[in-house]
């Protein structure tokens, strides 16, 4: 054994520390499927105490390490770096405490989103953030990527949510952010770790706020001959001043795969399908639906269907949420993108995203969420025809330049970890990547967490094209 | 005294930071113990850097100079059905963008949706470096980058001059209506502050007035909601429904501090809902007075000048009077100092 996996061996137990290839080889890879890097061991703590040891072992002997929760990064934020130590949270998994007067939960960073949510359902709560990984992807890493979903618009996304944390950060030492109330005096130390990346240090307790489950909920699903028609249906719901909880939008690629995966019913003929859901407690629904509803039957849609009950509601949801990995099936292989333009221009960014994609000789779905301008073009190519998976690339830096010349962002709620670091100048100055910069090496002078990850530069992992993720082929995960 | 500079545009802020030693952003003073420093610090007051810069009513966002009045934004806002969803305090004082942002202070309606931290996008600042910069975004839903603009929201000015920020806003509801609710003691107002937070209300705001008697609740929403909600509510906490006119008062009263009297130091504290009982008791023995908003997240508290803060037990900030900035602080982690070195490693600012 390697002086250096000796280290870490003394701090667990044997069958806690993995470094044969075969168990190396299944954490090669996160959800962004394309690039893999084999690191040199992985540790799997049951403790907070082991984590801080191990991150205090990288301190020690500068080896860098990768906070890892379930993978499902679509930027990929928990690629391994070579030589380095993947700590794989999956066993701090608790909920710690839940106080449902103050409507908070303590959670260890290994508990699954949705879990959080199914601890609280019993007293009427329930966590809002919702990415569509939900099922699977983990709170720790839900914070280091601050991730969004379907609810951002009036909720916010993961940073909204967190009132405390205790971490380990990279120089070893273990501090305490915020707290069990939604106020703080001083700096918001909360806010400023929540989306770091890894590059800080791992989260090993962190309290979240909970909110009260709607009583009420009207979703309609309306269809559109046009991309125009539902953009302007967006605008119209928007300048209404209702405040929906969702507003999702779908395109025909899109709703082909949808139909053909789950049996979704759609109107026929339809470039795009709109999903808006009001919520709230039944009078205030029963008000503004009557508005709403009034508002679409004015944007000319081909046709309105309002769920009439839970399990239609359901199904809309259910089509909506299984969408990108029907469009998967369409091809062997897709990049997602996860740009932000602002609302108004959403028909025009479609439009030529449209264009740049038939330039580029390939096909691109889209699945987004309308109101807040977040857009997941989903680029299909084959990465067995040379030159396929380089035109793929080429058309999403394309895509993301469009974005930021819009006046958005490159990353609505993905982060931008390996995947869009090279991008990050186009968003920033030199000054301000060099504050950025400051910050990261202010936690982790080092740079051993997470190294490689979100800033311009470094090694370049190898790209493979494996095809959709095990997870993504059962439907479990999808990329949004 | 403090020297005081007014620049008038970026360059001229740009131009102050990095021609004197020791400086300090200040707005319009309303929360006079935040800027209270060494004679040595000169002031960059932002009375002339004002104005809103972007207003987009259907992307929800809008653009102000941090010398701008709250209340002018509020007045926009308002002209288009829209809102700060914080409901920041000090608007009829005068209080600027920029101080609320660096103070740190949402009012009573961050109940519902959340504080002045929820709605912030975006800050364009001066380092100690002296170099202006942008972070965050001016879209709604943004990943890239650290999120400076949290970290700063309660920072005071101490890790950079703050020149301008994006914020999300919303649409406002149609109305609002405002229950009076005594209460026995702070007890039964935690009682009513978990039923708001539980209930299918929605409640927009939930305070325990500074009588300590009686706890404020708000709704928004359609009106026709509200009436039927209200009564809900009463048939389980009894009380009234206050006139549209009587509920502004009572609001505006809570925003703009008038239940303290000039002479009080008032802090604010940051608590778990929990300890409020234990907070209110503490408060009455020191013969001060407290509100407690957000459901009991947050209390401002008013003591008379001559008591000593420290008897509460709990961390607080001084907003106004003579008493440390920080009270009963606990002791700040290595990473405040190196990251408080990396945005300012001249201590061109104030340390916090």
């Amino acid at each position: 054994m390697p002086p250096t996996l000796a280290r870490f061996a003394a701090l667990l137990p044997c069958d806690r520390l993995l470094f044969a290839p075969e168990h190396l080889a299944a954490y090669e890879s996160d959800a962004l499927t394309a690039f893999h890097t084999r690191p040199l061991a992985i540790a799997l703590p049951e403790t907070a105490d082991e984590v801080i040891a191990l991150v205090r072992a990288c301190h020690a002997e500068k080896i860098p390490f990768v906070a890892r929760g379930s993978g499902t990064s679509l930027s990929g934020g928990s690629l391994p770096v070579a030589g380095g130590l993947v700590i794989a949270l999956n066993r701090l998994n608790k909920v710690l405490h839940l106080d449902p007067a103050g409507r908070t939960a303590v959670v260890q960073p290994g508990v699954i989103n949705l879990a959080v949510t199914a601890a609280a359902a019993p007293h009427g709560l329930h966590y809002a953030p919702d990415p569509s990984s939900q099922s699977i992807c983990t709170i720790g890493g839900n914070v280091a990527f601050n991730s969004g979903g379907a609810h951002c618009l009036k909720y916010g996304m993961t940073s909204n949510h967190v009132l405390g944390i205790k971490a380990v950060l990279a120089t070893g030492e273990v501090v305490r952010f915020g707290g069990a109330s939604r106020e703080q005096i001083g700096p918001d130390w909360c806010g400023l770790f929540t989306g770091n990346e890894g590059l800080f240090g791992i989260a090993l307790e962190i309290t979240l706020q909970l909110l009260p489950k709607a009583e009420c909920f009207h979703t309609v699903l309306a269809g559109y001959r046009t991309l125009e028609q539902a953009g302007d249906a967006v605008s119209a719901i928007v300048a209404s001043g209702l405040l929906p909880g969702a507003i999702e939008m779908m395109d025909a690629l899109a709703l082909a795969a949808a139909s053909a995966a789950v049996h979704a019913d759609y109107p026929p003929g339809c470039e795009a399908v709109l999903i808006v859901e009001l919520e709230g407690p039944r009078e205030g629904v029963a008000a503004d639906r009557v508005r709403l509803d009034s508002i679409i039957a004015a944007s000319t849609p081909v046709e309105a269907r309002p769920a009439r009950n839970a399990a239609e509601r359901v199904a809309i949801w259910k089509g909506r949420k299984s969408a990108f990995s029907a469009v998967g099936r369409l091809s062997p292989d897709f990049i997602v993108q996860d740009g932000v333009v602002p609302r108004r221009r959403l028909g025009e960014a479609l439009r030529r995203i449209g264009e740049m994609t038939r330039e580029a000789g390939l096909r691109c779905a889209n699945v987004f969420h309308a109101g807040d301008g977040n857009l997941h073009p989903l680029i299909l190519y084959d990465g067995k025809q040379p030159g396929e998976f380089e035109r793929a690339e080429a058309l999403a830096g394309r895509i993301l330049k469009m974005c930021i010349a819009m006046g958005g962002s490159i990353t609505g709620e993905h982060g931008v970890g390996m995947e869009k670091r090279d991008y990050l100048p186009e968003l920033f100055n030199p000054d301000e990547i060099d504050c950025l910069q400051r910050i990261r090496t202010a936690f982790d002078p080092l740079t051993i967490a997470n190294p490689g990850k979100m800033f311009p530069g470094g090694d370049a992992p190898a790209l493979a094209t494996h095809g959709l993720h095990p997870l993504e082929k059962a439907g479990v995960i999808s990329r949004e | 005294m403090n020297p005081v500079l007014t620049p008038s545009t970026v360059n001229e802020f740009v131009e102050a930071v990095r021609s004197h030693p020791r400086v300090l952003a200040v707005g319009a003073g309303t929360k006079p113990r935040l800027s209270a420093v060494g004679d040595d610090v000169v002031r960059l007051s932002t009375a002339k850097l004002s104005g809103t810069t972007e207003y987009e009513p259907e992307e929800y966002t809008f653009t102000a100079l941090a010398g701008t009045p709250v209340r002018e934004i509020a007045a926009a806002l308002a002209a288009k059905g829209q809102y700060l969803p914080f409901d920041p305090f000090l608007l009829e004082a005068g209080a600027t963008l920029g101080g609320t942002v660096a103070a740190g202070l949402s009012g009573p309606g961050r109940f519902r949706f959340g504080g002045l931290r929820d709605f912030i996008l975006g800050v364009r600042f001066i380092d100690g470096l002296g170099r202006e910069l942008r972070l965050g975004g001016k879209v709604v839903k943004n990943a890239a980058g650290f999120d400076l603009p949290k970290f700063f929201v309660g920072s005071l000015g101490r890790f950079g001059v703050l020149l301008e920020f994006t914020f999300k806003v919303f649409p406002r509801a149609a109305s609002t209506l405002t229950l009076r609710l005594p209460v026995p003691d702070a007890t039964a107002a935690l009682a009513l502050f978990t039923a708001a937070g539980l209930g299918r209300w929605e409640a927009d705001a939930v305070d325990l007035l500074p009588s300590g008697d009686a706890v404020a609740l708000r709704l928004a929403g359609p009106e026709e909601t509200l009436v039927v909600l209200a009564q809900e509510i009463l048939t389980r906490f009894p009380g009234e429904i206050l006139s549209p006119i009587a509920a502004d008062a009572l609001w505006q009263s809570l925003r703009e501090f008038r239940w303290t009297s000039p002479e009080d130091t008032v802090l604010k504290i940051a608590l778990p809902p929990a300890e409020v009982p234990a907070l209110t008791a503490n408060v009455r023995v020191s013969d001060g007075r407290v509100h407690v908003s957000s459901g009991g997240n947050v209390a401002y508290v008013a003591l008379p000048g001559a008591a000593d803060p420290r008897i509460l037990g709990v961390p607080a900030l001084t907003l106004r009077g003579s008493t440390p900035l920080w009270i009963n602080p606990v002791t700040a982690p290595a990473i405040v100092a190196a990251v408080k070195s990396a945005l300012d490693p001249f201590n061109r600012f104030p340390g916090l």
